[in-house]
């Protein structure tokens, strides 16, 4: 690895409940033991790492994104923004333009092509980061604000804010949202390396093939991490194997993993089957990463 | 009176559309006149995103008193419809427009 420039590794997965924040606080957990990490919960509609993490945030900040804001009064009816916005957020409606924050997508070309500047750009709040250090782990939440639609802007701000703030963390851990849309290729984008989280059923199966295909597309370098081993069937085995994708570890199915989950506990302390996956998968991605 | 449909083509004989945003025609029939006008909304199959504020903003300077539809129109839409003193009716899934207005007419269509 470069020791220059932090390494910024995604867990992401196509299905939900696969194991990815279960993957994210132990990994993170474990690699704070010898060395700073990053923990960033880019999961920011539902963002529960926290819940792992011990302490209070320091620091909490608010994110905005930038919407437009019609000026009645410079405004003459001409019509630019309608025909410039490709989302349809702003519309003419009789003698008012109206705004449709959760259509707009702050691009500002109904802003700047506007002749009469009659369109403001002005924050509109979407979310906000906590952040808390405890010992060599930084951890930091970005949470989505009640009836905002879109996670995007949060998430590309969330890893600006990270390259301005965190670089000097040379391990970066990002859990991300589940699923294949725009959330995941953002949070996904400008990362190293992206650990899929799946489970040994025809669920998991599915979806997984969805996030190769969507990682691929983006010419990501990537793993697979089996959770609950042991259920199910050899299919998604079967599956890395012949499209030659490296299985990076194997969690057993537990039931001490799981009481420990869901009890908040980070199981990678006392749990050794745990504790031996998750080695395995730092191993694991370090030689991926070195590889090349 | 100006009654908007949601259609899948532009003749009495279409079916309704039962998407608003969608909606490949919107046909307007002027029961003052008596005609019968189709607007080709098909282009907006082509948008990604906005295709409900699209078409509201369609339907918004058409100005009807009435909208006869399947689904009904989404939030958004629906926001710019209700600056509109206008009626939706919904649920005339699978009839053409025709049988849509007789059922209009005998105030059998569910009012949204």
């Amino acid at each position: 690895m470069d020791k220059s420039k932090p390494v910024k590794i995604a867990i992401a997965s196509g299905k939900g409940g696969t194991g990815k924040t279960l993957i994210s606080t132990n990994l993170a957990s474990y690699i704070s033991e010898k060395t700073d990490c990053l923990l960033v919960d880019l999961d920011v509609e539902e963002p529960n790492s926290k819940i792992f993490i011990e302490g209070d945030f320091s620091l909490q900040e608010e994110i905005f994104k930038a919407i437009p804001q019609w000026d009645e009064s410079r405004c003459t009816l001409c019509g630019a923004c309608t025909t410039n916005c490709k989302f349809h957020a702003v519309l003419q409606l009789g003698t008012m333009v109206a705004v449709f924050k959760e259509l707009c997508h702050s691009c500002y070309a109904c802003s700047e092509l506007c002749p009469e500047e009659a369109l403001p750009m002005k924050p509109h709040k979407i979310g906000e980061i906590g952040i808390l250090k405890n010992g060599a782990l930084n951890f930091m939440e970005c949470r989505l604000s009640l009836e905002e639609e879109q996670a995007v802007p949060l998430i590309n701000q969330a890893h600006e804010y990270v390259n301005q703030h965190f670089s000097d963390s040379s391990i970066q851990l990002f859990d991300c949202p589940p699923g294949t849309s725009c959330p995941v290729i953002a949070a996904t984008k400008n990362t190293d390396f992206v650990v899929l989280a799946t489970e040994p059923t025809p669920f998991g199966l599915n979806d997984l093939r969805l996030a190769i295909e969507t990682m691929r597309g983006l010419n990501k370098k990537f793993g697979v991490v089996i959770n609950r081993y042991g259920i199910g069937d050899d299919e998604v085995e079967n599956y890395c194997i012949s499209e030659e994708i490296p299985i990076l570890a194997r969690i057993p199915f537990d039931r001490k993993i799981a009481e420990d989950y869901s009890q908040g506990k980070i199981a990678v302390r006392g749990n050794e089957k745990l504790r031996k996956a998750i080695s395995e998968l730092f191993i694991n991605i370090e030689n991926h990463l070195n590889h090349d | 009176m100006k009654i908007l449909f949601t259609s899948t083509g532009s003749e009495w004989d279409s079916l309704i559309d039962s998407r608003f945003g969608r909606a490949e025609h919107l046909v307007i029939f002027d029961t003052d006149t008596n005609e019968l006008k189709s607007y080709d909304n098909s282009a907006v199959k082509n948008e990604a995103h906005g295709a409900g504020t699209a078409t509201a903003q369609k339907v918004f300077d058409l100005k009807p008193d009435v909208i006869i539809t399947g689904n009904g129109p989404g939030e958004t839409a629906l926001k710019i419809l209700n600056l509109l003193e206008l009626n939706i009716y919904v649920d005339a899934h699978n009839l053409t427009l025709k049988e849509s207005y007789e059922k209009f007419q005998n105030e059998q269509l569910q009012k949204l």
